[in-house]
């Protein structure tokens, strides 16, 4: 199975419908819960990511019967320091977007705890790549 | 501990009410989503001072159902929307989120760690 979601930067109304979306669907393939609970989270931080920082972005889901593998890429500012970006506590967020409850630099680090692989790519000025693969067995 | 019992100790007001009874033992107090997106939220209470729709996508990713909105925070019509979609029921009070922390403590909710 594979979908597709169209994702608009600063648009926080927004933020979240496409995780939700697929964790839907998860559920009702009959996921383990706790699979699906890590793949919300890690869907749902990078969707936020691309809304707080990016210009507009593209989710590309691919699902199996053994694996969930997640594509996100989006045209924006990029990440200069992608090692730093991975630290926890760091953050270039706006003012905005803390606001709203994010912006603390714990995004990515979570994004990692929750998938079995990550691998996050950027050409600062042009955009980032973020995939990210949850196998359905532990 | 059900819903009207944590109600009626936080001097609450029920705006959305799941659908399924549901039993909460923790409860976690954050106006910070980045970290209640960190931890296991099962059977888990979400007390905060944020209310935005991000507050319920939050809720709804992490397996929160229920959510107490404290300082008197006002909840939208688009928020109570997401509520009855993810089936998470919604509480306001007047009470500081410190005060609210404190009365389920000391009934027995506990924290999550």
């Amino acid at each position: 199975m594979h979908f597709e979601y169209e994702i608009e930067g600063g648009d926080f109304s927004s933020a979240g419908k496409a995780s939700s979306d697929i964790k839907k669907i998860l559920k009702q393939l009959n996921i383990d819960p706790q699979i699906v609970r890590r793949i919300a989270i890690a869907l749902y931080e990078a969707e936020v990511n691309v809304v707080a920082h990016a210009c507009k972005g593209i989710m590309k889901v691919d699902l199996d019967a053994h694996k969930i593998k997640i594509l996100l890429e989006d045209e924006g500012p990029g990440i200069e320091n992608i090692e730093r970006a991975m630290q926890e506590g760091f953050s270039t967020a706006s003012d905005e977007v803390r606001q709203m409850g994010f912006g603390a630099g714990m995004g990515l680090p979570n994004i990692k705890r929750n998938t079995d692989e990550m691998r996050l790519t950027s050409v600062p000025g042009r955009g980032t790549t973020l995939e990210m693969t949850v196998n359905f067995s532990q | 501990m059900n819903l009207y019992k944590i109600n009626e100790l936080v001097k609450g007001t029920i705006c959305r009410e799941c659908s399924t009874p549901q039993e909460f033992t923790c409860a976690f107090a954050s106006d910070l989503m980045s970290d209640v997106l960190r931890f296991h939220m099962e059977k888990t209470i979400l007390i905060t001072g944020l209310s935005t729709v991000q507050t319920l996508r939050t809720a709804e990713m992490s397996n929160i159902e229920c959510i107490i909105f404290a300082r008197d925070k006002k909840v939208t019509d688009e928020m109570i929307k997401l509520a009855v979609e993810n089936n998470i029921s919604l509480i306001t009070t007047p009470l500081t989120l410190f005060e609210v922390s404190g009365r389920l403590y000391s009934s027995g909710i506990k924290p999550i760690f």
